[in-house]
């Protein structure tokens, strides 16, 4: 369990620096990075290679927002083994519903409640 | 001879590179704790509530999404950011404070025009992105495994 929340500390800095390198070297804008990074999540998850990071890297790799673009494909995937081609549109938002849901709703009670800083 | 232009030259083999080291370090040690925390997350989903690791994925990131919009609230994620750079933007507390930021930003311009419109402004991008993508990569997939 030790070992699981270091290789979650090492990999989720790993991916934090690649965007950090963007950031600095490649002059990236946040905005750039992320996209990247969810557009990298997915074309890995297209190998399959995402779940063998999450399974060793445990919210290493589950909590970046590469993992975005990783679900959003598991989705799509699991409802094209059903519906075919349309099941890709019917899936796609399945697994990450939870997460954008989640971020329109408590960012709009947040900004009724508080007010804007600086 | 000092002049204006060759200080700038003999100054940048000296700026460049230690600050890289420095945001890189930063954005290493505080993006590594943020997903030590969601690894601390799914272990208490899993262990008091009975997850399995994949079930516990969804509360983890909600609750990670919840505890940024509170602190973007406060303003405290914001400052947090400046510091940290991509070590506080590229987990999806990010995301979050991205959204939650924006909407408050906009809060003085009305709740339909100003938070609502202005929500997706930075998140957008990424929604788009990896819905595109998401597609793209799905489609080419899965034309290869009717094919094989």
């Amino acid at each position: 369990m030790i070992l699981q929340f270091l290789w979650a500390f090492l990999v989720g800095g790993a991916i934090c620096t690649i965007g950090q390198v963007l950031l600095d070297v490649f002059k990236l804008t946040p905005a750039h990075v992320m996209s990247s990074f969810v557009v990298a999540g997915a074309v890995l998850d297209g190998f399959s290679l995402y779940d063998k990071l999450i399974e060793f890297a445990g919210a290493g790799a589950t909590v970046p927002i590469t993992s975005f673009g990783h679900n959003l494909l598991h989705g799509a995937m699991a409802q094209a083994e059903e519906h075919g081609f349309f099941g890709i549109a019917i899936g796609i938002f399945q697994l990450t519903s939870a997460g954008i849901a989640s971020a329109i709703l408590f960012g709009f009670i947040v900004a009724l409640i508080f007010k804007p800083k600086g | 001879m000092i002049t204006k232009d060759n200080y700038k030259n003999s100054v940048k083999t000296y700026q460049g590179k230690p600050t890289l080291l420095k945001n890189c370090t930063k954005a290493f040690v505080i993006g590594g704790l943020i997903c030590v925390l969601g690894q601390g997350l799914t272990y208490f989903y899993m262990y008091v509530f009975d997850f399995t690791e994949k079930q516990a994925g969804n509360p983890t990131v909600t609750t990670l999404i919840l505890l940024s919009a509170l602190l973007t609230g406060f303003g405290v994620y914001d400052k947090f950011a400046a510091f940290a750079g991509a070590g506080a933007s590229v987990p999806v507390t990010g995301f979050a404070n991205s959204i939650t930021s924006a909407a408050l930003e906009h809060k003085s311009e009305g709740i339909v025009l100003g938070i609502s419109t202005n929500m997706f402004k930075l998140a957008g991008a990424v929604i788009v992105f990896g819905t595109v993508s998401a597609y793209v990569v799905g489609m080419i997939r899965f034309t290869i495994q009717q094919l094989l």
